[in-house]
């Protein structure tokens, strides 16, 4: 059992199947875009959907291991980390994401306060 | 006075508790032992070398009748237990009521039938004991008998393999995109389907059983796609569930299996559960190793002792002769996660580790598995192996030699293979040639005539100079495709089209690609090489495509796209024009403009609005301008003897003829065209990929021009009187171009490096090899020329450009 705190707010955004494998979706939030990775081997990411360089939807990327390519100018960013990979720097942020029962939730709790962490600073 | 044990199911799980009680607590307990199936114990896993005659069922059995009595075991084989009474602790079964002090369910797991229609008809059969064994070695002694099995896991392929060596027509189905896929990756997977089909086992993935066919027996097996296959025995081996009837109906708490505490113990203290049948920490097991960690703890708990399970790690191998396949853990991707991959193409060799945190925590072996026990326990041990990490994948018994030989496959060439195809060189000259002292690439050229040519042959050539040479050849650095592998372009296309390699699987595969997947820059190359050179085999994937393909409208700077519908040579209507504009105006699309190619853009589009801007233009009749693509993208022309006073030719009607027989066709990079009718080229076709002047006295096709960072004006490739011959032209140098130039080379490019006579040699003279190159366009066509905005339009496809969910609190309202 998740613990309902403000920090830690799951909401359910679908089914794991609704993303292609090696492909994306993407959830609005008041805080913005969240571009939800499936990987081959159906691993599940949520990353910021705006890239380091010049915003663009990674959500249109190529996935490709636990990376996706920017659309615009092939800028490789790690699931895992958010970071830039190679000599790009620039880093997204990244929320935990789960499945359960080929439910995929979100915390929301972790991605609006990341908006109101930016937005006070 | 010993104590009643009372067993339920006598298969592996429960005859290892026996085996393990009797030696901890000798004596305690007097056993009775109830079966289904009307025998003792035997190896189960060994079903399959019964079935395919390499073994007898004499030979795997484990515990007979002299074992029983030994250890005063009353056993009640092939009488089913039909119910439990937990208060009074008496188990019920057609000869009456049995007390017991302690209980033990072991009662296996239940083969899982898709209930397709026909499923109940005889013929259909499961495979888990001696009896579906039997069955099956029956209807296999029937001369030119055909069996479906439907699964391709680990027992519908032993099942497949077994049956295939009674001497069985098999015919594989399976669900998803490659076998075994809960146990191997993609690779794999190829490896494993490739072994079987050379064996003459037919397999079919993706496979969705639409129906059994037959009146009063199994004749076939329909498929969703309406393929059909002649069956005289179906074996569906989809998976299987937790038997757990008997213990739910007695009140026993139940998930998926029955469920257990880390000793073994149910929700009744007096009643234990291990094997198949149990759900322990959330998991069911299948397979052998964990029913043996279980059997163990049950009989301490059973002996009084304390004894705890906590899980199991799990391995499998294939058990079918001849092929070796190993896996273990967890092989996903993930967070934190990297992978060691070691190919050898040329002896079917495939090897992957999965590493999280300096410790192994996933395994996949194919075709050498001889250091899968090793793997295997350093995954078990957590083993940390930062120090070994740059050979652990040469397995314990590498003493830091060199790693596999690239050059091998080369040299293991006969003389007589042909290298060169265009100029027909083969092996044996171009060694001779390289050891009276041809000492490059060059001088090999100009020897052989190798390489020569259309170039894809180049690599060979050099590992030829490298093998013969040894240290004295100074290779020269050849561009590889990407990080993923150490070959070029034209290795890969030559590698695919060698070997038939109809998939992104296979084909990284045998080119011994060094990540499981690749990456942005190898995937849309591999998927256009496999695509132009088997359009009907290979199936297209979006996910390896670049944005604008995948989406097909163009990324713009903000992440809204642009929209481009085809108008045909260049010629629009005003109801077109009224669609365009509406669309415009209910989109509210930014910017409206014309572009270099005669066509209308709409830039701005949000991307979740692409299939209904679509629906509305398709409606019109407009379809996609692939304007996107690395494909046709439009025709251009003047408008030709229909109004112009110098028009020669009807130009306008040219190039839309051009544009309706090519439209939809992938290219290596785009190919833009024009047609002018005279010499003063209005269309400026002499700089397009192919461009055709109108004269008198017909048409002048040219090539190979560009108009973008290179400037180049076209080279004439002939001049026809007709035409039709002149659109023939152009379709068989354009498919030359799809089947032989690198990716993202335009035709100017590839010109340069094959040269104008070789391509003319090819389209103009040779007038059968003109015709076969215009035949496989036209086939590439039949599949590829349709609309992608009508398919993405529809419902289904359509989700995929909307939002997952809007969490938005304006959406909350």
């Amino acid at each position: 059992m998740d613990q309902v705190t403000p920090l830690n707010r799951w909401v359910e955004i679908g089914r794991l199947e609704d993303i292609p494998k090696r492909g994306a979706r993407v959830v609005k939030t008041d805080a913005g875009c969240v571009a939800v990775f499936r990987t081959f081997e159906d691993a599940v990411y949520a990353l910021e959907d705006r890239c380091p360089h010049k915003n663009g939807p990674l959500s249109d990327g190529i996935v490709h291991g636990d990376a996706v390519t920017c659309p615009l100018h092939n800028w490789v960013i790690s699931f895992e980390t958010g970071q830039a990979q190679g000599a790009d720097e620039g880093s997204v942020r990244t929320f935990p994401v789960k499945v359960e029962n080929g439910a995929l939730f979100l915390d929301t709790g972790r991605v609006l306060r990341s908006a109101s962490v930016l937005s006070a600073a | 006075m010993s104590e009643k044990l009372v067993v339920i199911g006598a298969g592996m799980a429960s005859g290892r508790v026996l085996e393990e009680l009797f030696e901890a607590a000798p004596g305690r307990y007097s056993v009775t032992l109830f079966g289904a199936e009307p025998r003792g114990n035997y190896n189960r896993i060994m079903l399959s070398p019964v079935l395919s005659g390499e073994k007898t069922y004499e030979e795997i059995i484990t515990h007979d009748a002299d074992w029983y009595s030994a250890h005063g075991v009353t056993c009640r084989f092939g009488e089913r237990v039909t119910g439990i009474d937990r208060d009074k602790k008496v188990v019920f079964s057609d000869a009456g009521e049995t007390p017991y002090d302690k209980l033990l369910l072991a009662t296996g797991s239940d083969p899982f039938i898709i209930p397709a229609p026909g499923h109940d008809l005889p013929g259909v059969l499961t495979y888990r004991d001696l009896d579906d064994t039997n069955a099956m070695i029956g209807a296999a002694a029937k001369p030119g008998a055909k069996a479906v099995v439907i699964g391709g896991g680990l027992l519908g392929l032993e099942a497949a393999a077994g049956l295939k060596m009674r001497g069985m027509d098999v015919t594989v189905l399976h669900l998803m995109g490659h076998l075994m896929e809960r146990q191997l990756d993609a690779a794999a997977g190829y490896l494993l389907e490739k072994e079987l089909k050379g064996r003459g086992i037919h397999v079919h993935t993706r496979a969705n059983t639409h129906e059994i066919v037959g009146s009063d027996k199994v004749e076939a097996v329909r498929l969703d796609d309406g393929t059909e296959y002649e069956a005289d025995i179906v074996v569906m081996a989809v998976g299987i569930r937790p038997s757990t009837g008997l213990a739910s109906s007695s009140g026993l708490m139940c998930g998926r299996g029955v469920h257990v505490d880390d000793a073994m113990v149910s929700s009744d203290e007096s009643v234990l559960a291990v094997g198949e049948c149990v759900e322990h920490r959330g998991l069911c097991y299948g397979l052998v190793a964990p029913l043996y960690d279980m059997a163990k703890v049950a009989a301490q708990t059973l002996a009084g002792h304390d004894a705890a399970y906590t899980g199991s790690v799990t391995s499998t191998k294939l058990k079918v002769t001849g092929v070796d396949l190993f896996s273990a853990g967890d092989f996903a991707e993930g967070e934190g996660r990297e992978e060691i991959v070691l190919r050898d193409p040329t002896r079917g060799v495939y090897k992957r580790l999965v590493i999280e945190e300096n410790k192994i925590v996933g395994v996949v072996l194919y075709g050498d598995t001889q250091d899968g026990a090793w793997f295997f326990g350093l995954l078990k041990d957590k083993t940390d192996i930062a120090e070994m990490r740059e050979t652990v994948i040469f397995g314990p018994s590498f003493a830091g030699g060199a790693p596999v030989d690239p050059m091998a496959a080369v040299a293991a060439l006969p003389d007589d293979a042909e290298i060169c195809g265009c100029n027909g060189v083969c092996k044996g000259t171009i060694v001779q040639s390289i050891q009276s002292g041809a000492g490059d690439l060059d001088a090999v050229r100009g020897g052989t005539k190798a390489s020569s040519s259309c170039g894809t042959c180049t690599g060979l050539v050099e590992q030829l100079l490298a093998v013969t040479m040894g240290d004295a050849y100074a290779a020269p650095a050849a561009k590889p495709v990407c990080g993923c592998t150490d070959l070029t372009h034209e290795d890969v296309r030559r590698i695919i089209k060698a070997g038939k390699i109809t998939s992104m699987a296979g084909a990284m595969q045998e080119c011994g690609w060094k990540t499981s997947c690749g990456c942005h820059i190898c995937r849309p190359a591999l998927n256009y090489y496999l695509l132009s050179d088997f359009p009907d085999a290979y199936r297209d994937d979006p996910q390896s495509r670049f944005v604008n393909e995948r989406n097909h409208a163009n990324i713009q700077k903000d992440g809204t796209f642009s929209v481009v519908p085809r108008m045909w040579g260049g010629i629009t209507n005003p109801k077109e024009l009224r669609a365009i504009a509406d669309v415009a105006e209910r989109f509210d699309v930014p910017t409206v403009k014309v572009t270099g190619g005669q066509r209308i853009d709409l830039l701005g589009v949000k991307k979740e609005d692409l299939p209904e801007v679509w629906r509305e233009l398709n409606d019109a009749g407009l379809v996609s301008g692939h304007a996107y693509a690395k494909g046709l993208r439009t025709v251009k022309t003047c408008v030709g003897t229909d109004h112009c006073r110098f028009g020669t030719q009807d130009s306008t009607g040219l190039g839309i003829k051009i544009e309706k027989r090519m439209w939809g066709s992938w290219t290596p990079h785009k190919v833009k065209m024009a047609v002018s009718g005279c010499p003063r080229n209005c269309a400026e076709a002499t700089c397009k990929d192919i461009g055709v002047i109108c004269v008198d006295s017909g048409y002048e096709v040219s090539v190979a021009g560009a108009a973008g960072m290179d400037l180049k004006q076209t080279q004439p490739l002939a001049k026809t009187e007709t035409e039709d011959e002149a659109i023939d032209l152009i379709v068989a140098f354009t498919q030359l171009y799809r089947e032989n130039a690198k990716y993202l080379d335009r035709p100017y490019r590839w010109v340069e490096k094959v040269g104008m006579d070789w391509v003319r040699a090819r389209v103009v003279d040779d007038l059968e090899e003109r015709l076969a190159l215009v035949a496989r366009f036209d086939f590439s066509q039949s599949i590829y020329q349709t609309d992608p905005w009508a398919e993405r339009a529809e419902e289904q496809q359509s989700r995929q450009f909307r939002p997952l969910a809007d969490l938005t609190l304006q959406a909350a309202e």
